[in-house]
């Protein structure tokens, strides 16, 4: 049924736009722009916080041009006097319950509230100051996100994120009247509730009462520290979305510039956390493939499938609490990251003749769950906390500014050898269905010797923006010892977001579904869409980054996990082979079921 | 201003001759179009305070295509000072079944439910046991239309037609963005009528007597007659039913102390209204509209004790959610604090009157759309007492 065109006038110059439109959409078909607070692209409308409000002609209120779809004859004014006097003393409220002490704030400079009251011109408060003191005393107890009740201008932007995106709910609505506030379960800390830590709050929050829990400082410190030997890794989707943070549109690949913008912060070896992106292929592909063995031809009933991957860290705690049964079908391989941390204070420090507990790992990540991950008590196989501190994207590129790098500027520069070697393979973990797509090139190559049968090694079914995507792979001409998966269905699935994963893992638990292999991130679009990354956020830039994501993939020499010669050296020389008891001490873990509340 | 006061006898009538379920057989005799044609006919405001006119509401939902209609009865009665819709409850509660009953059947709607209030938790299981006998008679009837209770927590805005709908959902009593309307998508985003409980009574009430009748009371634009709930300063508190349309002068004469300085017309949303004014107040849609309150104070009442209560009662009833009205709340309730205290000046007053109309218009929804009323109102004739 095709919609038909609505014709109506905005500050007197005519418009048709579909039936259903928004005023705030078809206002900027023609290029007027609404301020907005609470609306968000990737939300359910809510119509809170009443910024947007413009004028229609002929009716007695003005109407939320974010939640009133326009109508036949319509007249609206979006910069009327009624409408600047009303939008002026909104923002002038939200002002007076808002801790407006921006100097200090971690989010100066990108925050949306700041900028609406810079436009407005709001001086001298006309109104009275409501900032509680009790709101002042900031949640720090997650390593990973800061709640400032102080900052919040209750959009609940992200109660909707994480209740309808994220399906966690580990943030609501509390109280009503002037006691309304966005709380966790009872009011507890954030450590201590269902929060995933994934950060898709953070990236939505408008003002700085989510932010992430920053760590810059104590970089600095290891990196002044003439004793310390500071090892830094980037995830794959830094490479495609940190550009946005210094000024450039969506969809720019710097790698170059990332690795020479680290370089030039002083830290000691750049390296690639792609390289244990590609390690993880090869440990989740053979676990992945040994399970299939002993569920088909042992018919071992303990083998649990699907197996599921176990790169996310919001994810995994998100099945610690939500899916605790499911938890023996995530893969015991930790996350490319941990990987990386428990090899740079073994194998790499051996290497390089530098004493573990003299070396500090830090990684640049897309994720504010990373900085969970690094602290759990199982990431300590080296002896020593893993990986010491992470950043995200956001906080990166605060350290760029600081160092004053003129980051347009910067010549590319290459990782360091070794742990600096990757393939395109690795690169696709960035983006949804990419980890999906790397293990079945290898997986396919295992049992088959030869490539996948897909053009150009690029498995379409599973890429995308769709948030469960479904392909199945048949296997044919395997090789002797895989006789048994000859002619076999792979059932694979794919979902991105926690919403997304949770109706997945209902299929799983009902039988509904009969998957062999399934990829979850925590974030929508994956790492790219990540809790750390560039704010602001939409689907249309989560595709520019996936765009981007895909185009250094085809540019790689490399394009499978298996054909990394620092990850066939690393098996060589120090693990064996794959999922070897070494690389079970170092590479693999096990997680333990939480309580929901 | 020559109209004299006239107590009626329409709501709580006992009519010994008149079994009320004939009413209804009456009604379910009629075409569903001709009821709505005698409603519309007979000028039957929603009598909850914003006056739509009752027959257009159903005509609307009845329009709509849908399997599923609902018909609420707001019994949510939370506006301070009102207390007659316990009273109808308590007393007549067939009648407002017999209304629901008349609307489903016009409508289209097989399920009907009562929105009560939590702190009428206690008229419930009479209320129920009268609810199952008049179930059975609809069955008996074999009318597709079943009536039940739904019990509300105590949050004011849930009185609010969409924030009940949320509230009946199990979600967070919070209004909801309009449109939709609910003759469109009200509760589980299905058609519904939502009508006042004395509403209902009209309608049951207009069927026995006929229109006629109902209209001979009231004005052009306030017709038939309003259940009032008279408190204050008065020697004769209670509950009343009157002509619509009387001035409030008359009103004063005869319920007041003989001191009365003021009058909330409206409960704490409404306006107040001074002395001088009583002459050439009219109560009633083209003067002062009233869910039914009727506050007097008489002079020994501090106007800006007044206006405080209904502001603290405001800074905690609004739902939160909307900027205006969370913020806007408490800017005027800390805001005349600090007029009284000295650290504003009274000229800050006139700045508040303006963001009086910011909330009146761009608020979500009527309960920060209003408190500029009695703000306004208290503040423009009591100016002295709220600064010294």
């Amino acid at each position: 049924m095709s919609k038909y065109l609505v014709n109506l006038k905005i500050n007197n110059i005519p418009v048709s736009v579909e039936e259903g439109t928004t005023i705030l959409e078809a206002a900027s078909r023609i290029n007027f722009r609404i301020p907005t607070l609470c609306d968000h692209p990737d939300l359910n409308v809510a119509g809170n916080c009443r910024v947007c409000v413009v004028e229609v002609k002929g009716a007695k209120l003005l109407a939320a041009a974010c939640a009133t779809p326009v109508s036949e004859g319509m007249e609206v004014f979006t910069n009327s006097e009624k409408v600047r006097t009303s939008r002026k003393h909104i923002i002038e409220l939200l002002l007076s319950e808002h801790n407006s002490d921006c100097t200090k704030c971690f989010k100066n400079g990108n925050c949306e509230l700041q900028t609406l009251s810079s436009e407005y011109r709001i001086g001298d408060h006309v109104f009275l100051d409501l900032v509680k003191p009790k709101d002042k005393i900031q949640d720090i107890s997650s390593p990973s996100i800061v709640k400032d009740d102080s900052k919040c201008i209750r959009c609940q932007r992200c109660v909707r994120t994480c209740t309808d995106l994220q399906a966690v709910s580990a943030l609501a609505v509390i109280n009503k009247g002037d006691q309304q506030k966005i709380s966790t379960f009872l009011g507890k800390p954030l450590n201590e509730v269902v929060c995933t830590n994934c950060g898709q709050c953070v990236n939505r929050c408008p003002t700085g009462a989510l932010t992430e829990r920053s760590y810059i400082d104590e970089v600095w410190d290891a990196i002044y520290d003439p004793n310390k030997f500071v090892v830094v890794e980037t995830a794959p989707a830094i490479r495609v979305a940190l550009a946005e943070d210094l000024g450039f549109d969506p969809g720019l690949r710097v790698t170059g510039k990332l690795v020479s913008a680290l370089k030039k912060i002083g830290f000691s070896k750049v390296l690639d956390t792609d390289f244990a992106a590609d390690l993880t292929i090869i440990e989740e592909g053979t676990e992945l493939l040994t399970r299939l063995k002993r569920a088909l031809v042992d018919n071992d009933e303990n083998i649990a499938l699907p197996l599921m991957t176990s790169c996310s860290p919001a994810w995994i705690k998100f099945q610690e609490h939500i899916f605790p049964d499911l938890l023996n079908n995530l893969s015991s391989c930790k996350s490319p990251q941990q990987m990386f941390g428990a090899l740079s204070k073994t194998y790499y420090a051996d290497k390089i003749n530098i004493k573990a507990q003299d070396m500090v790992v830090v990684s640049i990540m897309p994720c504010t769950a990373k900085k969970f991950e690094a602290n759990r008590p199982e990431m300590r196989d080296s002896g020593y906390q893993d990986v010491d501190y992470i950043l995200t994207t956001r906080e990166l590129a605060m350290m760029i500014r600081q160092a004053g790098i003129d980051f347009e500027k910067l010549e590319d520069e290459k990782y360091d050898s070794i742990l600096g070697e990757s393939t395109g393979a690795a690169v696709i973990f960035g983006a949804t269905g990419g980890v999906m797509e790397a293990a079945l090139r290898t997986a396919y190559e295992i049992v088959t010797g030869n490539e996948v049968p897909f053009t150009n090694l690029n498995i379409t079914p599973v890429r995308g923006m769709e948030g469960v995507r479904e392909a199945t792979i048949k296997i044919k001409n395997v090789k002797p010892e895989w006789s048994f998966l000859e002619g076999v269905d792979l059932n694979v699935a794919v979902a991105h977001g926690l919403a997304n994963a949770k109706i997945l893992m209902e299929k799983v638990q009902s039988g509904e579904a009969n998957y062999h292999f399934i990829e979850v991130m925590g974030c929508p679009g994956g790492c790219l869409g990540g809790g750390g990354q560039p704010i602001p956020t939409s689907l249309e830039i989560r595709k520019k980054r996936a765009e981007a994501i895909y185009a250094e993939d085809e540019g790689m020499p490399l394009r499978k996990s298996h054909d990394n010669p620092e990850v066939v050296r690393l098996y060589k020389e120090f693990l064996g082979e794959a999922n070897s008891h070494k690389a079970h001490d170092l590479l693999h873990t096990h997680y333990k079921p939480r309580k929901r509340y | 201003m020559d109209k004299q006061i006239k107590k009626v006898d329409i709501i709580f009538q006992m009519d010994e001759d008149c079994n009320l379920l004939d009413i209804l057989d009456k009604a379910l005799a009629q075409p569903a179009d001709d009821i709505i044609l005698d409603l519309i006919d007979s000028g039957l405001k929603g009598r909850g305070g914003a006056g739509f006119l009752t027959g257009l509401k159903w005509k609307f939902t009845k329009n709509e295509d849908s399997d599923v209609k609902y018909v609420i009865c707001n019994a949510d009665e939370g506006e301070p000072g009102t207390f007659k819709d316990r009273e109808i409850l308590d007393k007549v509660p067939e009648k407002v079944f017999i209304g629901m009953a008349i609307c489903g059947y016009v409508v289209g709607a097989k399920e009907g439910y009562i929105y009560i209030r939590g702190e009428y938790n206690f008229l419930v299981k009479g209320l129920q046991k009268k609810l199952d006998n008049f179930n059975k008679h609809l069955k008996d009837r074999n009318l597709d239309f079943q009536i039940a209770i739904r019990s509300g927590s105590g949050a004011y805005v849930c009185g609010e037609e969409s924030a009940l709908f949320e509230s009946m959902e199990g979600y967070r009593g919070e209004p909801r963005n309009k449109p939709p309307y609910p003759t469109v998508a009200g509760y589980n985003k299905k058609p519904t009528v939502i009508n006042n409980v004395e509403t209902l009574v009209y309608v049951t009430m207009i069927s026995r007597l006929g229109v006629q009748k109902f209209k001979e009371l009231g004005t052009k634009d306030s017709r038939g007659s309003k259940v009032f709930s008279v408190s204050g300063d008065t020697p004769i508190p209670g509950i009343y039913e009157l002509e619509l349309g009387m001035p409030l002068n008359q009103f004063v004469d005869e319920f007041a102390d003989g001191d009365a300085k003021a009058v909330q017309v409206g409960g704490a949303s409404g306006h107040c209204v001074p002395r001088k004014k009583f002459n050439d107040t009219i109560i009633g849609f083209e003067g002062i509209p009233t869910g039914g309150s009727m506050m007097i104070f008489n002079s020994t009442r501090s106007m800006y004790n007044v206006l405080h209560d209904y502001l603290e009662f405001f800074t905690e009833e609004s739902c939160g959610q909307c900027t205006p009205c969370r913020v806007g709340c408490q800017q005027l309730l800390k805001g005349i604090e600090a007029v009284k205290r000295g650290e504003k000046p009274p000229s800050y007053l006139d700045d508040l009157k303006k963001l009086t109309t910011t909330m009146r218009i761009a608020a979500k929804c009527g309960l920060g759309q209003s408190v500029g009323n009695p703000f306004n109102s208290i503040v423009d004739n009591f100016r002295e007492e709220i600064i010294y």
